[in-house]
């Protein structure tokens, strides 16, 4: 107990970051990766192709990997100077949305056939068949894995810390400055991370309860 | 082939999505030859920093490094299958001794930060209470406690999903609970199962890449390694592309034999059960990603 409240600053800055790092990912990662399931199921083959391509490299490449070239390759193209949060923020981005682009893009294929047919038949364009009539029914569908999506960002952040961003991964290397039981340290990190991961277990319940009796 | 997203585009919306095609492909190749010049610009293409690959030291240490990648991975995902298929008895045992604890397991495993289990046990167990694991070990373990607690989930999901007239009518023919399990249950399970514990598995394989951090030898902490190399010229993104394309190559064959066994078992006999690994697999676990 005394670990935890005597570095309560620590904990309450590490976990500061890694909620500040969790928000902006996770709303940038549901943008970019419905956009790029749009891509894939688009009439012009070469944007499938590319969100084809952006999916299948990012899907096998590990999270790591990718921080790994924004922290050490990116500073070496001297374009705009980054900080490392605003650099994780991208990587994170850039991985999560191609597992909400694929979760989406299931969720498409859920809709019924004849709701696209039927909008169609009415004149719809491609962009208004997609965005008023099956996605907003595909993003029904798919709540609950697309809340697991954004749980494993959440876990996802601490990789961060292995690149010198300020969140609760890095907790324990002040602890052991500081000189305080890591050990004891790391078991409070782990279970305010399961602290964190039960309100969205809770919402994506509610979510899936309201909007499934809707459909 | 036609969507039913878009009637058949005719001359006019053929012509249209030419055009929108190609705006977009000139808009990402100017962004990619922007960051190839760049890359240029700031010396990284130039023949010295790519001289080290000829190096046969450093082509063995990368070997080693590959090495040091693949038996972490094989070891973890024979660990997390076993650890999984446990728990997975446990979870569906009648016995509330048992699967309650089981439950309180994989729950509590699958919540916490594969990275963060890392960490326990590598420089908790070590400064806090004196158990020393090597880097090796550490992220095989960790890597066993959260894959294997995915792997449970999806092993039961696999199992519940079974028809229940199944085990009803081996139950109707006198069998065993345990001979019910393993000769009825599971086979049946397996099988619908099989695409989404190999892309599992593909998971496994991405996150041995976590042990960079914690300073195991693997893949992308060599690349660190050579990048940082003056006498190299510090060639970080040579090193990382090609880290890269053998990453990607390694989960890609993986990614291929799991098509293939899928294919295989679309042309079974029975049909498998749906399994559309991107719908099952992140409600089975917080896995796949």
């Amino acid at each position: 107990m005394n670990v935890l409240l005597d570095n309560l600053d620590l904990y309450l800055r590490g976990f500061g970051g890694t909620l500040a790092l969790f928000v902006v990912s996770a709303i940038g990662s549901l943008i970019l990766g419905t956009i790029i399931a749009g891509m894939r199921v688009s009439p012009v083959p070469v944007l499938r192709g590319v969100g084809t391509l952006y999916v299948t490299v990012l899907r096998n490449t590990p999270l790591t990997l990718v921080l790994f070239f924004f922290a050490f390759a990116y500073p070496r193209l001297e374009l705009v100077e980054l900080s490392f949060y605003t650099l994780a923020c991208i990587g994170l981005t850039l991985y999560t949305a191609a597992f909400v682009c694929e979760v989406v893009r299931s969720g498409i294929n859920t809709v019924p056939v004849g709701q696209a047919e039927a909008s169609r038949a009415l004149g719809f364009s491609f962009t208004q068949t997609l965005g008023q009539v099956v996605l907003p029914q595909a993003v029904r569908a798919v709540v609950p894995p697309l809340t697991n999506v954004q749980i494993a960002l959440l876990k996802n952040t601490t990789i961060a810390a292995g690149f010198a961003v300020v969140e609760a991964g890095g907790i324990y290397a002040n602890l052991s400055e500081r000189g305080y039981n890591v050990f004891v340290g790391l078991l409070w990190v782990a279970l305010f991370f399961i602290i964190l991961v039960v309100p969205l277990t809770i919402l994506q319940r509610r979510l899936d309860q309201r909007w499934s009796a809707a459909r | 082939m036609s969507s039913v997203l878009y009637d058949i585009p005719g001359p006019a919306a053929r012509a249209r999505n030419r055009t929108v095609g190609a705006i977009g492909v000139a808009a990402i190749v100017a962004v990619l030859v922007f960051v190839v010049y760049r890359f240029y610009d700031a010396g990284q293409f130039s023949p010295r920093l790519w001289e080290w690959i000829t190096y046969i030291n450093i082509q063995y240490l990368l070997l080693n490094a590959l090495w040091a990648t693949v038996s972490a991975f094989l070891v973890a995902a024979v660990l997390s299958l076993v650890f999984g298929a446990v728990f997975a008895a446990g979870r569906l045992s009648d016995h509330r001794w048992i699967s309650v604890p089981a439950t309180a397991v994989v729950e509590l495993f699958r919540a916490v930060p594969l990275l963060i289990l890392i960490f326990i046990l590598f420089y908790g167990l070590d400064r806090g209470l004196g158990i020393t694991i090597d880097a090796f070990w550490a992220v095989v373990l960790g890597l066993m406690l959260y894959n294997g607690s995915v792997l449970a989930e999806v092993f039961r999901a696999g199992v519940n999903a079974v028809p229940r007239g199944q085990s009803e009518a081996a139950y109707a023919l006198g069998l065993r609970k345990g001979q019910v399990m393993t000769s009825v249950l599971l086979p049946q399970a397996v099988r619908s199962m099989l695409p989404t514990i190999l892309s599992q598995l593909v998971v496994v394989l991405k996150d041995t890449a976590l042990g960079f951090i914690i300073l195991y030898p693997e893949l992308l902490y060599q690349a660190r390694f050579l990048g940082s190399q003056n006498q190299l010229g510090a060639p970080i993104l040579p090193v990382a592309l090609v880290v890269a394309v053998i990453y990607i190559g390694l989960c890609l064959i993986l990614t291929g034999i799991s098509r293939l066994v899928e294919k295989r078992l679309a042309h079974g006999p029975r049909k498998a059960k749906p399994a559309d690994p991107d719908l099952v697999a992140p409600q089975a676990g917080h896995g796949g990603v």
